[in-house]
Parts: C-alpha cells; structure tokens; sequence
C-alpha cells in the first residue's frame, strides 16, 4: 500500500493489462491489445469492476471456442467448392443428414447451457443490490440525477457535491439513486456495473476503488441537450484525505436545503464541480418520494422548433 | 386557424436542415415537373401510384427503402463527423440539432429503410414463389404501401417544419412527455409511427393470410421455399408485435394532447411501463427485419451453391423457434434498472437460447455450401459476407446478454456496434443479396457484376472500419448519443470509425454508378429465359419481368424446389411441357383507394402534429370517405383473355425453347455420355 498522493492523484490510471488476453479471444478484443493503457471496463479499479470484466472475457472466450472455428469452416467451405475448383467434389444431393443434425443442434445447446450457468451465477453475484464483503462498514452516498449534472449527498457527513464524487479508497461505497427529472443511469466505467437512476424510485449500487485514483464517471443514458455534458470525476483517495475534505467542503460553499435545490432544478449544462457547505439529510428521501416536484423541464416560451433550454451556467 | 404552426417553425437560423430542407423540395419539385412536362403522369398514375399488382407495389417499397436509407446514411455522415470533430471542442451540430439528427437516424433506418426494404422483397417475391397470382388483399397492400410512405413524409417533413424527436429513436419517457419535450418533435415521431404502423399491421395480416390460405396446387407447408417461411415468421410477428406498438404510442399520445399520466414523473405515472411495452414490440421488430434477410441467404445460398437447402426440416423448426422465443426476452434491453438475479438470470438466459436457433441456421448454411459447385455472384457475396459479419454480431450480443458485461457495457458504443453488426450485417447485408438477386426479375436484366462486387467489399471494409473502432471505445467506457466528449481515450477510435464511414460513402458512389451502368447496358445484361441464375424456386420459371397475372397456369407443386424439378425433367427428356391449356385470368382492378387514403391520413398527421383541429377533421373525413367509396365498387375485378394470356405465355415458352436447344443441350451433353456420373 505504498502509493504516494501524487500517483494517486496522476487522473485515469494505467496499470497495465491485469490479464492476458485469452488466446482464443477474437479480433474485435485484439484491437484493444493497441489501446495498451486503455482505463476502461477491462482495467477494472475495483472488485465490481474485476468480476464484471472476468464475466465478461469468460463469455468471450466460452463463445470464441465455437465462433472462430465456425468462421473460419464458413471461409474454407465456400473458398474449397468454388467452382472453379476442380478437385472439390460436388455432392449435389448432400441435403440431410441425421447425425449432422444433432450435432448442428447439440454445439449451441451445449454452449448456451453451459453460458446460462455462468449468466445465472453471475446475474446473483454481481447484482448490484448485493453488498461487497468488507470489514468495513460502507460509505454512504445518495445520488440525484438533475438536468444535466449528478447531485451526490453525503448523509452522515451532511454535505453534498455536484458533479464530483469523493470516495474513500478500500472501502464499499454504497450508493442509493434517484432521479429529479428523467431517466439517467450512473456509471463509472472502471468500478464496474452501472445502474439506472428513475424519479420516484430508488435503486441500488454497491462499488468499491481498490486504490486512490481519479475515475471518469458518465450518464450512460441519454437524457437530453445537455446529456453529453454530464459527467464527473469519481476520486478515490485515501481515508485521511477523505476525512480532509468532508473537513474542507464544511468550510465554504452555498448550502443545499430546499431554497438551494429549486435553484439546482433548473436546466443547466456543462457544470462545473463544487461543494455545498451543508446539505438536508431529508432532502433525497423527498425527492425519492415525489414530495418535491420534478425538474421543470425546458424553458418553454414557444411551441415550436425554438424551444431551447436555458444556457449554461 | 393553424395552431401551433407559424412560420418560426422554419428553423431560419440553423443552415443546415434549411438548405437540405430546400435542397429535397427542389428536387422532389424538379422530379415531379419533369414527370409532368415529359407526360409520364398518366403512365405513372396507372401503372404504378394505383397499381395493386403485388411486384409493383414491392417495387415501389424498395425504392422507398432505398431512399429513406440515403437519408439515414446521410444522418449517420453527420453523427461521425460530429464526434471527430468534437473533441474538447463543440463541434458544428449543436445539441439540439445532433440530438435530432441521431433520433432520426435510428427512427428513419429501422421504421423507413429496413422495413419498407424487408416488405418490398417480401412483396416481390412471396407471391412468386407461392406460384399465386397476388397477396389476399391487393389493394389492402397498396394502401399499406402508402401509408409507409405517409409516415416517411412526415419524417422529413420535420426538417423544415418544426422539428424533429430529440428524445432517441424510442421515445422514452418522461423525457418524451410534454414536460421535457414540448416542442412538436415527438409529435412528429409518434403520428408518424401511429400511420406507417396501421400500414405495416396490414402489410402483416395481408402477408399471414396469403402463405396460410393462397398457394399453389400442391405447395404444402413443408414444400414452401425457406424465405416464405421466414416471411410468415416475420408478418406472424409484426401480426403481434405491433398492436403493442401501437397502445404504447397511444398512451403516450394520451399523455402529451389530454393530459393523461400513464409514464408522466407525476400523478402515479410509471415510465418503467412504457420501456416495457415498447420493448416487447422492440426485440421482436429486430426479428421482424432480420428473419426475411435469413430467408433472402437461404435462398441465395441455395441458388448459387447448386445444392437444396441442406436440413431444411431443421431451418423451418429453427425460423418458429426464433419466432416464438424472441417474444421472451424483452428485459435484456435494461438489465440496469435494477430488477434483480432472478429477473435478469431468466431473461439473459431466454436471449441467449435464441442464438441456438441462429446457430443451427449458420451451420445449416455453411453445409449447404459444403458439397456445392459455388459461383461467387454479388448476391453469394453478401451471404458469405453475412455469415462471417454475423457471427460476430451474434457473439456480442449473446455477451450483451450476460447481465454482469451488459451492466458494463449497456449503451456505449459497443452496444452501437453490436446491434449495427447485426442490422447492417445480416437486414443490409441481406437487402443487396436480395435486390441483386431479384432485381433481373423484376425489371428483366441484371445490374452489373463488377459495380456489385465493388459496393460487397466497400461496403464490407467500411461495416469493419467503422464499427470494430466503436467496440474498442465502448469497452473504454465510452457511452452512446454524445455530442461532445473530452477523453483523449475516445479519440482515436472515434476518428478511425469516422474513417470508416467514408470507405462507405465510396460504397454509395459504386452503387450509383452501378445502378447507371447496368440500365444503360441493359441490353447487353438482359435476362431473355427467366430464369438468370439457375434458380430453384418457381419465380424462376416464370419471364423476367413477370406478366401482371405472374402465371399463365398456376403450377402444379409436386415436391420441394418445384421449378428445379421442371427445369431438370426438361433437360432430360429434351423438351419443354405440353403446352397448357390457357383460360381466362382474372385480375384485381388497380385503385387510387391506398394513395388516397394516405393523402388524407398525411392531412390529418400534420394537423395533429401542430394542432390544427379543422384540420383533423377534414382529413379523418376524408381518409373515411375514400374507404367508404372503395367498399361501395361494384367491379373488382377485370378479364385478361385467354389468347392474351396465351400469346404472352407462348412468348415465354418460345425463349425457353431457345435456351433448351443451346446451353441445356451442352450440360445434356456433358452429362449423357455417363449418366449418373453426378451422384
């Protein structure tokens, strides 16, 4: 665990291929071999992200056991009987064949039984509701998806963050999701699973960074014009750091309470990150809840083509 | 008086959609005025806008098809163009101009290009290869036909009148709801998908009742070529699948003219709902498109092989299983809202038990190629193409349906590239296999080989270029629909699959000059016998292009492959069948019924659209009016006389006759001196 605060802090980090690609892997996940240091889903930062990348190249390597093959007959079958080719023998009445048959039945019966144990197993273990073994008790984070920018509230520290996202490294963060306006889905592509984020309901996403280090983080569904603008920095630090900033971000910064929600209501794109000083720990409960109303929606002055949203900040 | 419209409805300020805006009404314009100037109005109303005759209508679907998919392509030049562009940086598309521009892509290529591309060969052919003379329902399909086009009107009206959807190709809400959306762009989409989708649910029911209840003498289910079992499979589904469409939209038209709340964020809505609805009509709409393109490889696969389908017992089990289980796994499109093991375990392992039946068809055709004698046509190209392309696409998709990788990669550019691996690599693929094979057919010479084969390999290498690059960047994280980004990561796929797409423009240079070139050769290319490659299927025996009545005599089916069996008995014995005794054909009368009613159904779209009440009920007036006056005809149908139907048939026999006595006789005199030396 020696890692000094600069390397932590040196953005989405390469740490080389954690694994070789299996040899059977096909050439759409070769190309990846060029992107050496890539930072995305197959250089996992965290345990979700090493089990879901796993599955991942598991099934790849499950299913190119059959694919490649079957690629490479299809191009040797129909180069050999070209006709052109003298010393291919034309079987014109080669139309059936029982033991064919079961064969051509049997390879995707077998792959997709054997798929389906590991999709089954895989759909339990890795369910993001399920919490990650830790001897630590997990941070807790509650996650509002606004137009366009990612609310995150710290109920025990009684702050909250717009489009930045401090974890503690080591430790489970446990996030809960909501939405105030459409849907949105939150994702860190190198911790691992995404999950939705809906008004009037609440879903959950248990992640974890195994070491400091800065992590792009995305809506990875589409939720309007200013969609694309909606990212953030997820940075893992140390828990002194940690401590250190929930210290720092009590020092200054506007305070979210009702008043300061509406104010962040409104459409907004491309926002830059910064801290409330305080935060209502009942505030996501509310909009969970229905209690305080949705986003407003556009600026809407017109009918027509001219509806535009209101600028950025 | 006109509702919501005024003329800041015409985006004055934004150039680009003006100026393809202006640039499709002048040529529309410059297309109808030389229609009229050079006097081929009557020709084209008679012969075509109100023919019911089911190839004309076929033909009319493909050349929508086709156009729409420029247009979509065109969309698609924007999109990568765009993201090369911006990086760091804005771009020259701003948000809510891009965001259209992806919404119409994706609504225009699957409900404009690749439907009307699949119904218009299935129109073509099915009837054909039934050995009948129409579908059920001509003028039925004649009024589906316009409605397609009602809705692809609508469509690109959107560019100069208002706006279109900003919302995605499914509109989902709430962001889709008034709330989020009040300009008329989802207006636009849902009237748009609510008319075409009334014509393509007739397209299904026309299409169910004919391969159930029309065949020719003898032609039994299990002696139906392989693209009318896929066909029915298709319109089995569409029969489905699309009233469920149809509620969807419904509702959420509910939500946004009366003020309903069945997916609003308020009042007790529930959008969970509506990605349900639309995606149990969605997953199957992907096997409405791709099991025909399935249909199109088996028969192409067949033909040039020299072979029968090999298994085709298995291939028709394997069609109505994929039909039957793609009705099953409509969750796997959101595996991450959260439902749970259990629900996500059933529905990843439902999706991936289809790739068995897909499985089964792959290896059904790579055996039908074992054995063969295979000549490498252009239509042979695009299945060997596919089979390679598609494979692919399938073993990412099964990979998408393992619910762990999905929570990774659901929509990022590798969900793009997968499910573009498995339209462009099996419906597209399948749609130019199908059109160079049919197309001699149709209008009675080839399109030329060369240009064919250039568009195949462009075409291929553009598909590769463009798409592998996005499966790297969607395993970099990087999520779908963005108009800007700023990770340096991205960039180099992102530019290398803006690569790609001019590799594919290069392809639709090649397919303009092929089209050019093969009418202007049309001579030499002609197809005097028929039957241009050797065929297997009845539309084979028939002249190139069919006569309206498509037989003289319905054929007497006796076996699988009926024409291969005529043609292979007349090379034996040297000698043409006796001559039929020919009757009277009678034919449905053509009727402006469909243009008409389409006419007035487009009135009522636009006036829903922007609100125009007088408006929607003049055109519902009229849209009744036209059916009612249909429903009161009293001749349907019209005589061909028995020595019409005589001399166009003898024409035919007389072309055969020809080829008996020249290239038949060689391969007769090859074989004859030891006889059985085939087997």
């Amino acid at each position: 665990m020696v890692k000094s605060v600069a390397d932590a802090r040196a953005g989405p980090r390469c740490r080389g291929p954690q694994r070789a690609p299996g040899a059977a892997t096909i050439a759409v996940f070769a190309t990846l071999a060029l992107t050496g240091c890539s930072g995305g889903v197959l250089q996992p930062g965290g345990p979700i992200g090493a089990a879901d990348s796993k599955m991942l190249l598991d099934a790849v390597g499950i299913m190119s056991a059959i694919v490649v093959p079957t690629i490479v007959a299809a191009i040797i079958f129909a180069w050999w009987f070209r006709a052109s080719n003298a010393r291919a023998r034309y079987r014109p009445d080669f139309v059936y064949s029982g033991r064919l048959e079961i064969i051509v039945w049997s390879i995707p019966i077998l792959v997709i039984m054997f798929l389906g144990g590991v999709i089954w197993i895989g759909s339990h273990e890795l369910d993001p509701y399920t919490p990650i073994a830790s001897h630590t008790k997990p941070t807790e984070v509650q996650v509002v998806a606004l137009d366009w920018k990612w609310l995150f509230i710290y109920p025990a520290q009684r702050i909250a963050s717009v489009n930045e996202l401090v974890v503690p490294s080591g430790v489970p963060v446990h996030f809960t999701l909501t939405s105030a306006t459409v849907m949105n889905s939150f994702f860190v592509p190198q911790l691992g699973s995404m999950i939705a984020a809906m008004n009037g309901m609440v879903t959950q996403l248990y992640l974890e960074a195994d070491h400091p280090g800065d992590y792009y983080g995305e809506s990875a569904q589409y939720s309007g014009d200013g969609f694309s603008g909606m990212h953030f920095t997820l940075r893992a630090v140390s828990q002194n750091a940690f401590a250190q900033w929930i210290a720092a971000a009590k020092q200054s910064g506007p305070v979210l309470d009702r008043n300061g929600y509406f104010d962040l209501l409104r459409e907004t794109q491309n926002v830059r990150p910064f801290t409330y000083r305080s935060a209502d720990p009942t505030l996501f409960e509310a909009v969970a809840t229905r209690q305080l109303p949705p986003g407003p929606g556009p600026y809407a002055g017109n009918a027509g083509a001219n509806v535009r949203s209101i600028g950025g900040r | 008086m006109l509702g919501k419209l005024s003329w800041n409805a015409i985006p004055w300020d934004q150039p680009i959609p003006l100026i393809a805006g202006s640039v499709m009404i002048l040529v529309a314009l410059a297309v109808v005025a030389w229609i009229v100037v050079k006097g081929h109005l009557p020709y084209l109303w008679h012969e075509w806008i109100t023919s019911v005759d089911h190839k004309r209508i076929g033909v009319m679907y493909v050349v929508l098809g086709l156009v729409m998919l420029l247009r979509g392509f065109i969309d698609a030049v924007m999109m990568r163009s765009q993201q090369a562009f911006a990086f760091r940086a804005a771009g020259y598309l701003p948000p809510e101009h891009y965001d259209q521009v992806f919404s119409a892509h994706g609504t225009i290529m699957i409900f404009f290009a690749a439907m009307p591309l699949m119904i218009g060969l299935m129109n073509f052919a099915v009837p054909l290869q039934l050995g009948v003379r129409d579908v059920a329902f001509p003028t039925l399909n004649s009024t589906s036909f316009w409605l397609t086009a009602t809705g692809a009107l609508l469509v690109n009206l959107s560019l100069v009148i208002g706006e279109f959807a900003r919302t995605g190709w499914l509109p989902y809400p709430p962001l889709s709801e008034l709330r989020y959306s009040p300009g008329v762009g989802v207006d636009y989409y849902l009237w748009a998908l609510q008319i075409s989708g009334v014509g393509t649910l007739m397209t299904g029911i026309n299409f169910v009742t004919t391969i159930l209840k029309i065949r020719a003498p003898g032609m039994s289910y299990l002696r139906m070529p392989m693209f009318c079992w896929t066909a029915l499979a298709a319109n089995l589904l569409i029969v489905a699948a699309f009233p469920v469409l149809t509620a969807t939209l419904g509702m959420l038209i509910l939500d946004r003219y009366l003020g309903f709340h069945f997916f609003t964020n308020s009042a007790g809505g529930n959008m969970m709902m509506f990605i349900n609805l639309i995606w149990a009509w969605g997953h199957p709409e992907v096997y409405i498109l791709v099991l025909p393109a399935f249909g199109i490889f088996s028969e192409v696969i067949s033909t040039f092989s020299g072979k029968p389908l090999f298994g085709y017992r298995s291939m028709v089990a394997a069609t109505m299983f994929i039909c039957l289980v793609s009705f099953m796994v409509w969750l796997h499109h959101f595996f991450t809202m959260g439902a749970g093991g259990d629900v996500n375990a059933v529905f990843g392992i439902a999706t991936s038990i289809i790739a068995v039946g897909t499985g089964v068809k792959i290896y059904n055709w790579m055996f039908t190629m074992y054995g063969g004698r295979i000549r490498f046509t252009t239509p042979m190209l695009w299945s060997v193409g596919f089979i390679v392309t598609f494979v692919i696409g399938g073993m990412t998709g099964v990979l998408l349906a393992v619910p762990p990788a999905d929570f990774q990669l659901h929509n990022s550019l590798f969900l793009v590239a997968h499910f573009h691996n498995v339209i462009i690599g099996g419906v597209v693929f399948g749609t130019f296999a199908g059109l160079t094979y049919w197309f001699p057919k149709a209008f009675g010479f080839r399109l030329h080989e060369g240009w064919g084969k250039a568009v195949f390999w462009l075409s291929l290498a553009g598909f590769y270029i463009t798409f592998i690059p996005l499966y790297a960047a969607g395993l970099l994280g990087m999520t779908r629909r963005l108009q800007h980004y700023d990770l340096a990561l991205w960039r180099p796929w992102v530019l290398a699959a803006g690569v790609g797409i001019l590799v594919y423009c290069g392809a639709l240079a090649c397919q303009l000059i092929q089209l050019v070139v093969s009418i202007r050769r049309r001579e030499i290319l002609r197809d005097l016998t028929g039957d241009p490659w050797n065929g297997r299927s009845l539309e084979w025996s028939t002249a190139s292009p069919p006569p309206p009545f498509n037989y003289a005599v319905l054929p007497d089916v006796r076996g699988e492959e009926p024409y291969w069996q005529i043609k292979r008995r007349a090379i034996e014995t040297q000698q043409l069948s006796a001559e039929p005794d020919y009757q009277p054909i009678e034919m449905p009368r053509n009727s402006p019924t469909g243009f008409i009613t389409a006419f007035f159904c487009t009135v009522t779209g636009f006036a829903l659209i922007w609100h125009i009440w007088w408006m929607v009920g003049l055109g519902l007036v009229g849209a009744y009016a036209v059916f009612v006056w249909f429903a009161w005809r009293d001749r349907e149908e019209y005589v061909i006389p028995a020595a019409e139907v005589a001399s166009v048939d003898r024409a035919r026999r007389r072309a055969r006759a020809e080829w008996l006595a020249q290239d038949a006789r060689e391969e007769w005199l090859a074989a004859h001196p030891q006889p059985g030396g085939s087997a």
